[in-house]
């Protein structure tokens, strides 16, 4: 008699409290190519990641000034993490690292940080390998531009 | 599942448990089988309540969500807490400075929240002091002590720190009246009548920025100052005391204290104040007290020693205070949510006096004075009285509002919580408290606008309530709802020291305010290293700061040798993470102090002399990451003349072999 009392509440509370929960909330599957996107895509770009960037804007030429600024942020936010060579401290070196992956999965990937180590078939792979995840930096959406300038640059663009 | 129907069991064993052993006075009011489901939040969900609760003797604030009873959060206020290096960084040691110097402890009785128009808007929470006489101001956006205000002529700062309706003040009154701190305190106590005074402090609080700042103190009659509320609506304008031991003893109290068939409640006219201020009524006087202030930005507190403060003599300035005779050492002094009613508890009574505003000002306007107290008129008690609510229990303590015309008063003698309408003075309903209940709270339900679902009464004795831990047993709060005409009980959950008032307010007049991080590129603080590259070691003369990062998970640098004995280091951690809820933690061994726990975007100082010759491992002890483990470091020491010179690094330290082997 109290089990069916318990059942009845339960069952009341399961009703009740199965709001939606956010797309950030879900936990990881483990599989991606299925999934969709934040965005509604219903099948996933392994080149575009997940994410609000869809495309960026780049001039053949580098932007300096935009390089510099992503250097200063690179000092502060990333840098601890990362070197500029191809020599894995924390993550990975970024030395070609902009020729590994698209501009736009990059930028998604530093902005959306949680959503793509969920989600990311080679994001995942390289969590495998550092085994830290890599930490939601806060990085605004210019931020990550200057940052994609950055890696430019440190890549051989002039 | 297995576990509610486990918790149901065990409610019907300790609801039969109840039966047979406690008998309580009202058996419909014994914890019913809904009760768990009443209290139930389910694992990943937030509670609709957020409930702040004094620490009493621990000197810190604790926050509960409701109606789960989870315990969310312990801010340290008055206390130092080596669990979050408050008081023992070097950043917040000036937030305990006091004119008496560091104090390491208090014993925080009364939170209050902020409000606008006589509404409670999450903005802040105070907290007063009891010991040393200070109020707090707690910043709800950051959970964290933002402000600490000294009060000079002050002892034992209990009424306090209730606030006007639009937080223009926050008030402290004294419980121990004294010589005022300008005077000679150094006479013989038995002149208590002559020499002692009760001072009542008014705290201007900035609209904006909420900073504390004295405005005033009334020097009022020599007694002791209890609790107090603020008009509101119609009352606004006005503050009222509860005030016993009006017999002006000093010594026994227990007994010559209680002499009295009534003592008082003291109406303050707070604008008649203000008047006599503008109009230059006050004298300064010389005194001393700390104010500090914690920066958000630069991550630091400063402390600076004021020294004036200006008195308005309420003997000499009529018409600012009035005495109303209330019955046996009131406690309670309460104002319902219209303003008209002023509720006062006299704890040794064995009724409720209703007091009527609208009376009051008929009584002075007529000065239907029965006489005057050391200056003071005081008051006819009919020619203030609204009714007294008769026979409801033995000694009343505290009352809350439901904003629906009805009020709710512990007692703390017969171990209850009684209902009464405040129109007809009826009791409406009542049901026991285990044990000896002091305070209650409904959230708002001291403002204009009560959420009357809840009621928590905070109980001075746990006695049998919990499975025995020794001697010492937590302290108890008990959860009713409210929501029906009868009140019912739905959950005990154990507190932190010991809770007297408490508030609460609905969680989303907060929750969305909360921050997450603190900007790095935002951090002032003068030892913030922005980034890796800017990390260093700087030995001036004894002095050695160490500029050092911390992100997951490694600190930089993590290698530092050439400290030798003798020297003071510094180490001036920045967390450079900027995500939610990841702190790192740096401890290092001998330390004699605390450790640090770096909030994301944050830079604190931890101050360590080495004792000894030796090598000092340092490492993080809040769990970041999977190679948390692997957050370490050493600090090499060595003798006061050696010539070891000074280095730092990360990661590049490595042994002579592997080193030629690497290039």
């Amino acid at each position: 008699m109290k089990k069916l009392f318990a059942i009845c509440i339960i069952s009341a509370f399961m009703s009740a409290c199965g709001g939606k929960t956010s797309e950030t909330d879900e936990p990881s599957t483990g599989e991606s190519s299925i999934e969709k996107t934040s965005d509604g895509n219903p099948s996933y770009d392994p080149k575009r990641g997940t994410g609000k960037f869809t495309s960026v804007d780049i001039n053949p030429k580098l932007d300096v000034s935009l390089a510099d600024s992503g250097s200063a942020i690179f000092s502060v936010k990333c840098g601890s993490c990362h070197k500029l060579t191809g020599e894995k401290l924390v993550g990975p070196g970024w030395k070609g690292v902009t020729s590994r992956y698209s501009a736009v999965w990059i930028m998604n990937f530093i902005t959306n940080t949680d959503e793509m180590l969920n989600k990311d078939p080679k994001a995942q792979a390289q969590l495998e390998i550092c085994l830290v995840r890599m930490p939601n930096q806060n990085l605004s959406d210019n931020n990550a531009r200057s940052l994609y300038e950055f890696m430019r640059q440190n890549d051989g663009v002039k | 599942m297995k576990n509610l129907t486990t918790r149901l069991l065990m409610i019907s064993i300790v609801t039969v448990t109840f039966f047979s052993a406690c008998k309580p006075k009202n058996l419909n009011n014994a914890v019913s089988g809904d009760a768990a489901a009443k209290a139930y939040v389910a694992p990943g969900k937030y509670d609709e309540y957020y409930n702040f609760l004094s620490g009493g003797f621990s000197g810190q604030m604790s926050v509960y969500g409701l109606p789960s009873g989870r315990l969310l959060r312990v801010i340290p206020v008055f206390s130092v807490d080596p669990e979050k290096g408050y008081g023992y960084s070097e950043e917040t040691k000036p937030m305990l400075n006091t004119s008496h110097g560091m104090v390491p402890w208090d014993d925080l009785h009364h939170p209050e929240l902020s409000q606008t128009n006589g509404e409670v808007d999450g903005r802040w929470i105070f907290g007063n002091a009891n010991n040393t006489p200070r109020v707090a101001r707690i910043d709800l956006k950051t959970f964290r002590t933002a402000e600490i205000i000294e009060l000079p002529n002050s002892a034992g700062n209990h009424s306090s720190p209730f606030i006007t309706e639009n937080t223009e003040y926050v008030v402290a009154g004294t419980r121990f009246s004294v010589p005022g701190d300008n005077e000679n305190g150094d006479v013989p106590i038995n002149t208590y009548k002559k020499n002692f005074k009760g001072y009542i402090s008014f705290i201007s609080v900035g609209k904006e920025d909420g900073k504390m700042d004295i405005a005033f103190q009334l020097k009022c009659p020599g007694v002791n100052f209890d609790l107090s509320h603020a008009g509101k609506a119609k009352s606004h304008g006005w503050f009222f005391f509860s005030c016993y031991n009006t017999e002006q003893a000093n010594t026994l109290l227990e007994v010559n204290a209680s002499q009295r068939d009534k003592d008082f409640i003291m109406a303050v006219n707070w604008k008649k104040a203000e008047e006599y201020l503008k109009a230059g009524k006050g004298k300064k006087e010389i005194v001393k007290y700390a104010h500090n202030y914690y920066n958000e930005k630069s991550h630091t507190a400063i402390s600076e020693m004021r020294h004036e403060v200006t008195i308005l003599d309420t003997k000499e300035l009529k018409d600012i205070c009035y005495f109303i005779p209330c019955p046996k050492s009131p406690h309670g002094c309460d104002v319902d949510p219209t303003g008209e009613y002023i509720v006062g508890s006299g704890k040794l009574a064995a009724l409720i006096p209703v007091f009527s505003f609208d009376k009051i000002q008929k009584a002075i306007a007529d000065k239907a004075f029965e006489g005057e107290f050391d200056g003071i008129p005081v008051i006819k008690y009919d020619a203030a009285l609204y009714g007294e609510v008769k026979k409801p229990g033995l000694g009343p303590l505290h009352t809350e509002f439901d904003g629906k015309g009805n009020a709710y008063t512990s007692f703390f003698v017969s171990s209850e919580v009684v209902k009464w309408n405040i129109k007809d003075l009826k009791v409406l309903d009542r049901v026991p408290t285990y044990y000896s209940v002091g305070h209650l709270c409904i959230p708002g339900g001291d403002s204009r606008k009560p959420s009357p679902k809840y009621m928590i009464a905070y109980n001075k004795i746990t006695k049998d309530r919990y499975l025995p831990t020794g001697p010492e047993l937590a302290q108890s709060a008990q959860l009713f709802d409210i929501s029906g005409d009868k009140m019912q009980l739905i959950l005990d959950f154990p507190t932190i020291g010991e809770p007297h008032y408490a508030q609460a307010i609905p969680a989303e007049l907060i929750k969305n305010n909360s921050v997450k991080f603190f900007k790095i590129e935002e951090n002032t603080n003068p030892y913030v290293s922005q980034g890796e590259g800017n990390t260093k070691v700087v030995r001036t003369g004894k002095k050695i700061d160490v500029y050092m990062t911390a992100i997951r998970s490694h600190f930089s640098p993590d290698n530092i040798e050439g400290v030798k004995l003798g020297d003071e280091v510094y180490f001036h951690v920045t967390n450079l993470e900027q995500d939610w809820d990841v702190p790192h933690g740096f401890a290092v061994k001998g330390a004699v102090n605390s450790e640090l726990l770096i909030m994301p975007g944050e830079t604190q100082t931890l101050k360590w002399v080495p004792d000894r010759v030796g090598m000092f491992p340092m490492y993080c002890t809040d769990f970041c990451s999977a190679l948390h483990q692997e957050m370490q470091g050493y600090i090499r020491v060595s003798p006061a003349g050696s010539n070891v010179p000074l280095t730092f690094s990360t990661g590049t330290n490595l042994p002579k072999e592997e080193a030629a082997a690497k290039k």
